[in-house]
C-alpha cells in the first residue's frame, strides 16, 4: 500500500544553502537559527521575536562563540526558543529547565548557560528550582518572557496573572495576587535582577551582555505582548498597541527597591536594572571551601 | 430517548460534571485536555456551578488539592492528559491507596521524548497499576455518560475508590459529536449525594496518610487488590440502572459481529469504532471477523474476556503503546496472560498502532488483520513505521 507522508521538519534546503555558503540568508541573524526551522510558530504581534533577537544581538556584540553558549528552555511558547537557535539547547519538561542547566552549569563551568522561558514554567510548576537555584548562586543567566498567563494551552490563568485580569480559567477575573518576580528573585538572592518590556531592546540587550559577565545566578524578567492569548480577554488590543501601552506606561529607574515593583492589570510598568551585587556563586564556595578543607584533610592523613 | 445535540466531547465531559454538581475542581492546563476544564473555570464563574475551582501550579498540585477536598468530602474532579499524569503519578497512587473516590478525565496523549502533544495510549499505561478503577471510551456520548457512572461507583460505600476515565486526546476531546444530555433529575436520581465513610472532620479525629511499617503494608496492598476487585457488582449495577434511565447500555467487553468470529480484533478506546467499520468491510469480503471491545481497563475483567475469546482461532490485539524491551504491548500481555491457562486458546496477535498521533483507518486495521494472519514472526509487531 502506498501512503504519503509529509516531510517531518518542512526545510527549505535553497535557503538553508544560502545562509551557509554566503554566511547570512533572508535575515541578518539566520546564521544564530536552525535552517529549514524558520517561520516560527508565534502568533503575530508576539514578544518572543524580540527576545530571541536581543540574546542573539547580546552573543553576537559580546563576541562569545557559539560554541560556548548553551540554552536550555522549558515548556510553553517560550520554550521553543530551545528548537530555533542553531547551537547546543535543551528543551527540558515543564519547569525543569533550571535543574538540568544546573547541572550543566557545574559540570562546564566555562559555558555560558542560559536559561530562556516563561513565567508559567520558571514560577508555577518550577518555582522551587528558581528559588533555590538563586540561593545557591548558580552561575546561570535565567532570561524570563513573563507574559502574565499559559500562553500556548490557551490562555490560562498563571502565577503572574494579575488581580482582576481576564484569562479562559478566569473569566470573571482573577481573585490570586500574582507574583513581583524581581523581588522574588531578590529575595532569593539573585546577584542581579533586572525588567524590562519588548519596548526596550536596546536597554535588554545591554542588560543581557552584563549577565554574561556576572558570576551567579543573574535573573532578567522582560514583559511581553500576548494579544492572542492576554491581551483579547483584557482589551489591550493588538501587540502594537500593547507596545504602544509599554511606552506609555514603563518607567525606567536603575537601582529601584524591587519591593516597589509590582505589577497591576493596565499599571504602570517599573523597569531598570534593579539590583547588581557580588556575592560568591556555589562553585568558588564549594572550591574554597569543602574541596579546599577535603584536600586538607588529605594532606594530614598523608603526612 | 431524548433529542441528539452536537457539541465538543470535551464541553460535554464539563457539563456532566457541572450536572453531578462538584464541589471541587482542581487542575493545571495541558494539551488536550484544557477545554474541559476551561469550561469548569467558566460555569464556576458564571455562577451556573457551586464549587470551588482552584487553578494550582502543577498536575503534582492539582492530584494533591483533589487528594484533599476528598478527604474533606467534597465531590472533586480534575482532568490531566501524558506529561501532566507522569508528574502527578506520585499522588495518583496515593489517592486510590487512601480510598479516596474521585473522578479524573484523562484526554490520553503520547508520553515526551519526543515532545508529542497527540493521542497514544502510553500515558494510561504509566499508571497502569495505580490501583483507580479505570474506563476506556469509545466516543463522546460514552465519556458523558461515564463521568455520572464514575461518580456513582466511586462514592459507592462498598467500593470508595477513584475512576480514570480515558478519551483519546484530539480524537475524542476537539470533536463535536452528537449526543443526548442528561437533565438535573437524571442526575439527581442516578446519583445520590457524596456521603463519605472516612473523611477528615474536626469532631471526629483521624489521621490519613500516615507510615505503614513492614507489618502492615503487605496487608494494606492486600486490602486494596481487594477492594478494586470487589467494586466489579458495583460497576455492573451502575451500568443496569444507566441503561434503565437512558437506553444505553454498557458493559465490560462488548461484541461486534463476533457470531461464528474465527478472527477477533480486541482493542480498546476510539479505535473500537474505526475497528468496527474494518470489520463490516471485511465482513463484506466474505471474511469471518469479529470486534471485542475493552472498556474496563481496571478492575480487568477476566471472565467476560475468557468467554470472549474462547472460541477464535486468532485475536489481533491493537495496542496504542509500546513496552519498551518487553514481550509485547501492555494490552497483549494481559491478554496472553488471562488466556494462557485456558484448555483451547486462540493465537494472540500483538499489533502497535496508533502511537504519537498517528492515524489509524479501517484500511489499515484490515491490513493489520491482514499481516497478523500472515504472521509477522515476532511477539510483537510496530505498524507503519517508515524506512
Amino acid at each position: 500500500m502506498k501512503r504519503h507522508f509529509r516531510d517531518i521538519v518542512p526545510f527549505d534546503q535553497d535557503s538553508a544553502d544560502r545562509a551557509i555558503e554566503e554566511g547570512h540568508g533572508l535575515h541578518p541573524l539566520d546564521e544564530y537559527l536552525k535552517p529549514g526551522r524558520i517561520p516560527h510558530i508565534w502568533c503575530p504581534g508576539c514578544g518572543l521575536g524580540v527576545v530571541l533577537t536581543t540574546y542573539i544581538e547580546a552573543i553576537r556584540r559580546k563576541g562569545i562563540p557559539v560554541d560556548k553558549c548553551v540554552v536550555v528552555s522549558g515548556i510553553g511558547c517560550t520554550g521553543r526558543v530551545a528548537g530555533y537557535l542553531d547551537m547546543d539547547t535543551y528543551h527540558t519538561t515543564h519547569g525543569r529547565a533550571i535543574p538540568f542547566a544546573t547541572g550543566l552549569a557545574l559540570v562546564r563551568p566555562d559555558l555560558h548557560v542560559t536559561v530562556f522561558s516563561g513565567d508559567g514554567d520558571l514560577f508555577a510548576i518550577g518555582g522551587n528550582h528558581l528559588i533555590h537555584g538563586a540561593r545557591r548562586n548558580i552561575n546561570l543567566n535565567v532570561i524570563c518572557v513573563n507574559n502574565f498567563n499559559y500562553g500556548m494551552t490557551g490562555g490560562q490563568a498563571g502565577p503572574t496573572t494579575p488581580v482582576d485580569a481576564r484569562t479562559s480559567t478566569t473569566p470573571m477575573g482573577n481573585a490570586e495576587p500574582g507574583f513581583n518576580l524581581p523581588h522574588l528573585a531578590h529575595a532569593s538572592g539573585a546577584v542581579y535582577v533586572a525588567r524590562w518590556t519588548t519596548f526596550h531592546p536596546r536597554q535588554l540587550v545591554h542588560s543581557i551582555t552584563e549577565t554574561f559577565d556576572k558570576k551567579g545566578f543573574t535573573f532578567i524578567e522582560v514583559i511581553a505582548p500576548c494579544p492572542t492569548g492576554y491581551g483579547r480577554p483584557n482589551k489591550l488590543g493588538s501587540g502594537l498597541e500593547e507596545m504602544r501601552y509599554y511606552k506609555e506606561m514603563s518607567e525606567v529607574r536603575n537601582g529601584a527597591d524591587p519591593s516597589k515593583a509590582e505589577i497591576r492589570l493596565k499599571g504602570k510598568i517599573l523597569c531598570g536594572t534593579f539590583i547588581n551585587v557580588e556575592r560568591p556563586d556555589f562553585l568558588e564556595t564549594y572550591n574554597n571551601l569543602v574541596i579546599a578543607k577535603a584536600q586538607g584533610r588529605d594532606k594530614g592523613k598523608a603526612a | 430517548m431524548g433529542k441528539k445535540v452536537g457539541m465538543e466531547v470535551s464541553i460535554a465531559a464539563a457539563e456532566a460534571a457541572a450536572l453531578c454538581d462538584v464541589d471541587v475542581v482542581a487542575a493545571y492546563p495541558i494539551t488536550p485536555q484544557t477545554h474541559i476544564v476551561e469550561h469548569l473555570s467558566e460555569l464556576v464563574a458564571n455562577g451556573h456551578l457551586d464549587a470551588e475551582f482552584v487553578p494550582v501550579e502543577s498536575e503534582h498540585s492539582a492530584m494533591s488539592v483533589c487528594c484533599g477536598s476528598a478527604a474533606a468530602g467534597a465531590r472533586t474532579i480534575t482532568s490531566t492528559a501524558a506529561q501532566g499524569l507522569a508528574l502527578m503519578a506520585e499522588i495518583v497512587f496515593i489517592a486510590s491507596a487512601m480510598r479516596l473516590p474521585m473522578v479524573m478525565l484523562v484526554a490520553n496523549r503520547a508520553l515526551s521524548a519526543p515532545l508529542s502533544i497527540w493521542n497514544d495510549h502510553s500515558d494510561a499505561m504509566m499508571v497502569r497499576d495505580c490501583g483507580w478503577i479505570q474506563v476506556f471510551c469509545e466516543n463522546g456520548q460514552d465519556v458523558y455518560d461515564h463521568v455520572f457512572h464514575g461518580f456513582r461507583v466511586g462514592e459507592d460505600p462498598r467500593v470508595l475508590l477513584p475512576v480514570m476515565i480515558n478519551l483519546d486526546g484530539f480524537i475524542l476531546t476537539h470533536v463535536i459529536e452528537p449526543m443526548e444530555f442528561w437533565t438535573k433529575e437524571m442526575a439527581k436520581s442516578y446519583l445520590p449525594p457524596f456521603k463519605p465513610v472516612y473523611r477528615l472532620h474536626p469532631d471526629k479525629v483521624v489521621s490519613m496518610g500516615a507510615f505503614g511499617m513492614p507489618e502492615i503494608y503487605a496487608e494494606q496492598k492486600m486490602a486494596h487488590d481487594v477492594a478494586l476487585r470487589n467494586s466489579r457488582p458495583v460497576i455492573d449495577e451502575a451500568w443496569d440502572e444507566l441503561a434503565r434511565l437512558t437506553g444505553r447500555r454498557y458493559s465490560a467487553v462488548e461484541h461486534y459481529k463476533t457470531d461464528g468470529a474465527e478472527t477477533l480484533i480486541l482493542a480498546m478506546g476510539s479505535l473500537c469504532e474505526t475497528a468496527s467499520l474494518a470489520v463490516d468491510q471485511m465482513r463484506d469480503g466474505g471474511k469471518k471477523v469479529g470486534l471485542v471491545k475493552l472498556r474496563l481497563w481496571r478492575p480487568f475483567p477476566f471472565a467476560e474476556i475468557r468467554q470472549a475469546l474462547a472460541g477464535a482461532k486468532d485475536v489481533v490485539v491493537l495496542d496504542r503503546s509500546v513496552s519498551t524491551g518487553g514481550g509485547s504491548a501492555p494490552v497483549t500481555s494481559e491478554i496472553r496472560a488471562v488466556m494462557y491457562h485456558e484448555p483451547s486458546r486462540p493465537k494472540i496477535h500483538c499489533m502497535i498502532a496508533g502511537l504519537g498521533g498517528r492515524d489509524v483507518t479501517p484500511d489499515d486495521v484490515s491490513n493489520m488483520v491482514d499481516m497478523a494472519l500472515a504472521g509477522t514472526g515476532a511477539e510483537y509487531y510496530i505498524y507503519g513505521v517508515r524506512g
